[in-house]
């Protein structure tokens, strides 16, 4: 079996609007939801793959009824097992295009294990984490994302659970592909979600979605006109960290710590600055974490963008090349020879 | 020279010692030489709990039975006429599994103050000083000592020497029973081609164990236990859990499909997975997930994607499995999942038997979510069922319970194995393209049988989402219409329904509709159920046996089946699981008979049940 697929020819002339299922949307109206919907859609066309050769494929939650709206294949699981099911999918059939859609609950709660293992398997497949810090779909609980001292309905008092940093949890898991997007930021999104097709193994997209119902504006320091850009900053392979609404600021790394400079004083210039390196393990570790409260004086600003890329086997390829391997070892399978074994006899 | 032979019909021996004292080898190379020699037989290996309980103790004693005969086996034996034991413990463990006059083979250095002290039998009370074995015929060797001497010349070490001692065993009781070494001169050659001081410290001790049964004059005469005649036809030995495995592999082979295979491991279903990773050449995707529900949803995404999916288990496992279960139901795709079962509740018994998870199969989920259950009855019909599993799969498009137990899973017999030609045709019906000219796509549209098509990704033209939520009964897209959500659980339970009339109809194995009472049995307890009613029919007593291998649905003809008889006994390893289904579905007044004890009925125990039921 290839692990790629030929590019057919119709595929060029599909739009947007050719991946758009029949079904109505049942998000709440506002929820950052349908604008993470709106650029994959608007994405697919781009990526020369035939509709029937894309699969989308989710747990529950919110977000995980994303595969409802696409018109390509997919399926709506279990809670938390989207990971391991997509994962059984790609071994059977490589060169399909898998996208699997998750919430905060859904993979880092009760999927948290598929997920830490797909990663480590890095099988050649888009993860889009729709982080929104709250569980949506049962009402607005707590999540492994939201912020400890956090008031709903399960912490009436304040929820006195430290969070994940979702992002080091992956690079922990030996991620090869791990990136941040917002869904008020849809061209970025489109660049982010096109890079993670590109990239031959898991890819992680981690999306700061608002639930403007259970937990508006949670992401506001990073979507809001007045802070976001001194609140964010957006990663490019091979150019330096600035960000600021003047970009002013810039990062530096002291030893191990990364440092803000101010740019405006003379003291440090552009050219000082950290140079962003996707390749680079160390420094994606230490720019994941960057996970401040935006709030907090002297905040390091939240990165977004390709954080590291790394080329490593994929499972599935590693796995038929076993298979083709031991059939060239064994020769070609003889059910019958299989069945006698090595020790029989005959009865007349 | 020995050479006076006495006929025997049947033989039980039960190969005992400490679990490093190398007992299943023993037992496994008796066990090849005896079905290459033409034997009928039978094993049960009774595994300790703990992989290395502590040396010498009653928790580390290894057991290997093996009922062998020229008449037709059914069942490892009940008591065995032979015990060989490597130690006080094993002793200690099985002496009261051996009959009144039976012949015990023991290793007088497994019997000095540390291991009698480790068997927690007092020095004075040592079992081959106290009289305590006079009705049996003992024969004692320190073992240990004739193994090293028979090794002076060798260079190995005394660990690696003692090792060996195990081949004594085997080449003393090949000799017993009069038969060649060769298969297991075969055998060590292929395993210990690379270490030449091994395979010759190997040989040289079995010869030396087969020289010395012939010159010691311990036995006045050999035994001889005739070839069986056995149907014609092609056979080798082979153990449930291959059987099940070499099912699997064949199903995949004749439906052309790729077979994958997601699982966790765990006593007793890993060699089931231990056997497929063998045969990759077959193009077989073994995934050993991160845990059972990993498993059995990775089967479910590479059922998805258009492979022949499995999974494999034990009970608490299973468990785990519940509610992807009750997706892949829902979603209507096929998949097989086996529970080999072992002793629960729990974590339980795990190296023990039992038949305690059939209500688990039947209803263990959430909603109404029937699926088919099917069970094996022995070793060799591991293959038939799991091929089984399969077939209703994948033609039926629904997960599919396969039931196999710790028993039959370890145990062996021979297999006259059939030609992949002769194999059930298995068809798959994959959804075809179309074009945008088509009618709009219908996933959940039936066939006459109720089945829907399976349309994999890639397929053009058939684009569709499935999942968890209740669907529309054409569109498949989400519904919480009443109506249809009450006609789509009738008409899931209806496809199941229908399977009664794609599986074989139920028969007697023996006895006839105008015997005195039925036994009915289901899954492994076949084999003692068997041997009981044939002892009871040479005695003129005409018992009917029927054992149920299809259990949802049941055959469509057991009701009628089952009227015929005034008394019916249900044997099962259990607290009554299948007698519940029985009564609920038919009204019948069977009786019970319960053994909850993690071993198999012995035939004893069913037939004071039968004669007491006869009686009343
Ligand atoms: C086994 C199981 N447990 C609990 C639930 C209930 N449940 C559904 S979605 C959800 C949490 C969803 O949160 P998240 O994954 O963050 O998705 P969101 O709705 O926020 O997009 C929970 C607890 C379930 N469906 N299945
Ligand atoms: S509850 Fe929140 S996450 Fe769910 S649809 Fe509404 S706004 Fe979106
Ligand atoms: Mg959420």
């Amino acid at each position: 079996m290839a692990l790629e697929k030929d590019i057919k020819e119709e595929v060029q002339k599909l739009t947007a609007k050719d991946f758009v299922s029949d079904q109505d949307i049942r998000w709440c109206p506002g929820c950052g939801d349908y604008s993470i919907l709106k650029q994959v859609q608007s994405v697919m066309p781009e990526l020369g793959i035939a509709k029937e050769d894309i699969v989308f494929i989710s747990g529950i939650g919110c977000s995980s009824r994303f595969p409802y709206y696409m018109n390509t294949y997919g399926m709506h699981s279990i809670h938390g097992r989207a990971t391991a099911i997509a994962s059984g999918l790609k071994a059977a059939r490589p060169e399909l295009s898998v996208w699997l859609v998750t919430g905060d609950g859904d993979s880092l709660s009760i999927g948290g294990n598929h997920l830490i293992h797909l990663l480590r398997r890095n099988f050649d497949l888009n993860i889009l984490l729709f982080n929104n810090q709250i569980y949506g779909l049962t009402k607005g609980q707590y999540s492994p994302t939201s912020e400890v001292g956090k008031k709903t309905k399960s912490t009436p008092l304040g929820s006195i659970d430290h969070p994940f940093n979702p992002l080091a949890l992956c690079m922990g898991a030996e991620s090869t592909f791990v990136a941040r997007a917002l869904d008020r930021e849809p061209k970025h999104m489109r660049e982010i979600l096109l890079r993670a097709e590109q990239h031959k193994g898991t890819s992680l997209v981690e999306i700061y979605q608002n639930c403007n119902i259970f937990n508006d504006g949670a992401f506001g320091g990073f979507t809001d006109k007045q802070l976001k850009k001194d609140n964010s900053l957006y990663l490019k392979h091979g150019e330096p960290l600035v960000f600021g609404a003047k970009e002013d600021k810039g990062l530096i790394l002291d030893g191990f710590e990364p440092k803000i400079v101010d740019l405006t004083t003379g003291e440090y210039t552009v050219s000082d600055l950290w140079i962003h390196d996707e390749k680079c393990r160390n420094k994606a570790n230490i720019l994941t974490r960057f996970f401040d409260d935006p709030s907090k004086e002297n905040a390091l600003p939240r990165p977004f963008g390709i954080f590291y890329q790394e080329d490593r086997f994929r499972y599935e390829e590693a796995l038929y090349e076993q298979l083709e391997t031991h059939k060239q070892q064994k020769g070609i399978p003889d059910l019958n020879k299989l069945l006698a074994g090595t020790n029989s006899w005959e009865v007349e | 020279m020995t050479q006076v032979q006495q006929k025997l019909e049947q033989v039980t021996v039960l190969f005992a010692g400490d679990s490093g004292d190398g007992i299943q080898l023993t037992g496994t190379q008796f066990t090849t030489n005896t079905a290459l020699f033409g034997n009928d037989l039978s094993t049960f290996p009774d595994f300790p709990a703990e992989i290395r309980a502590p040396l010498g103790t009653i928790a580390g004693v290894s057991g290997f039975q093996i009922h062998f005969g020229s008449v037709d086996i059914y069942s490892p034996g009940d008591r065995c006429d032979v015990l060989v034991v490597m130690n006080a413990a094993a002793l200690k463990k099985n002496i009261s599994r051996l009959k009144e006059r039976g012949t015990i083979i023991v290793n007088t250095s497994g019997f000095d103050k540390r291991n009698l002290r480790l068997a927690g039998i007092k020095e004075v009370e040592n079992p081959l000083n106290n009289h305590s074995l006079e009705g049996f015929k003992v024969h004692e060797f320190d073992i240990t000592k004739l193994t090293r001497e028979s090794l002076k010349d060798s260079k190995l070490g005394t660990k690696d020497r003692d090792r060996s001692k195990n081949m004594f065993v085997l080449g003393f009781v090949y000799w017993m029973y009069n038969r060649k070494i060769d298969s297991s001169i075969d055998f060590l050659k292929a395993k210990f081609a690379a270490k030449p001081e091994i395979l010759d410290a190997n040989i040289t001790v079995l010869k030396a164990g087969y020289h010395f049964a012939d010159t010691c004059e311990t036995f006045s005469n050999r035994f001889e236990v005739k070839p069986t005649k056995m149907a014609t036809g092609s056979y080798r030995n082979i153990i449930g859990n291959q059987a099940t495995a070499l099912g699997l592999i064949a199903a995949a082979h004749k439906s052309k499909l790729d077979l994958f295979y997601g699982g966790y491991p765990i006593t007793p279903a890993s060699d089931i997975l231990h056997e497929l990773a063998k045969h990759k050449n077959f193009g077989i995707k073994t995934f050993q997930a991160e845990d059972e529900i990993a498993g059995i949803c990775a089967a479910i995404g590479a059922s998805f994607g258009g492979d022949l999916a499995v999974t494999a288990s034990s009970g608490p496992g299973i468990a785990l499995k519940g509610e992807a279960l009750g997706l892949a139901m829902m979603l209507e795709i096929p998949l097989v999942v086996v529970n080999v079962q072992r002793g629960g509740p729990s974590t339980g018994l795990p190296t023990k038997t039992e038949q305690a998870d059939l209500m688990q199969a039947v209803y263990g989920r959430n909603g109404e979510a029937p699926i088919p259950v099917i069970a094996a009855t022995s070793p060799s019909d591991c293959f038939t069922m799991a091929y089984e599993a399969c077939r209703i799969a994948i033609e039926f498009m629904t997960p599919v319970f396969f039931l196999s137990d710790g028993y039959i899973a370890n145990g062996a017999e021979p297999w006259r194995y059939p030609k992949a030609s002769d194999l059930k045709e298995i068809n798959v019906q994959f959804a075809k393209e179309r074009s945008q000219d088509d009618p709009a796509y219908l996933p959940y549209k039936r066939n006459e049988k109720f089945v829907r098509e399976w349309a994999i990704p890639g397929t053009k033209g058939v684009e569709h989402r499935l999942g968890g939520l209740e669907k529309d009964k054409e569109t498949g897209n989400v519904s919480y219409e009443p109506e249809n959500h009450e006609y789509m659980v009738k008409v899931r339970a209806q496809k199941i329904a229908e399977i009664a009339n794609h599986i074989p109809e139920q028969d007697l194995d023996n006895g006839t509709e105008k015997s005195k009472l039925l036994v009915l049995g289901w899954g492994s307890t076949y084999g003692s159920i068997k041997t009981v009613v044939k002892e009871l029919a040479t005695e003129g007593i005409d018992i009917a046996h029927a054992q149920i291998k299809y259990i949802q649905p049941m055959p469509r003809n057991l009701g009628d089946l089952l009227s015929k008889f005034d008394k019916i006994l249900i044997p099962e390893m259990n607290n009554g699981q299948l007698i519940t289904l029985i009564r609920d579905q038919y009204l019948v007044d069977a009786k019970p008979l319960n053994k909850i004890k993690g071993v198999p009925f012995e035939a004893r125990e069913i037939k004071e049940a039968i004669l007491n039921m006869l009686k009343n």
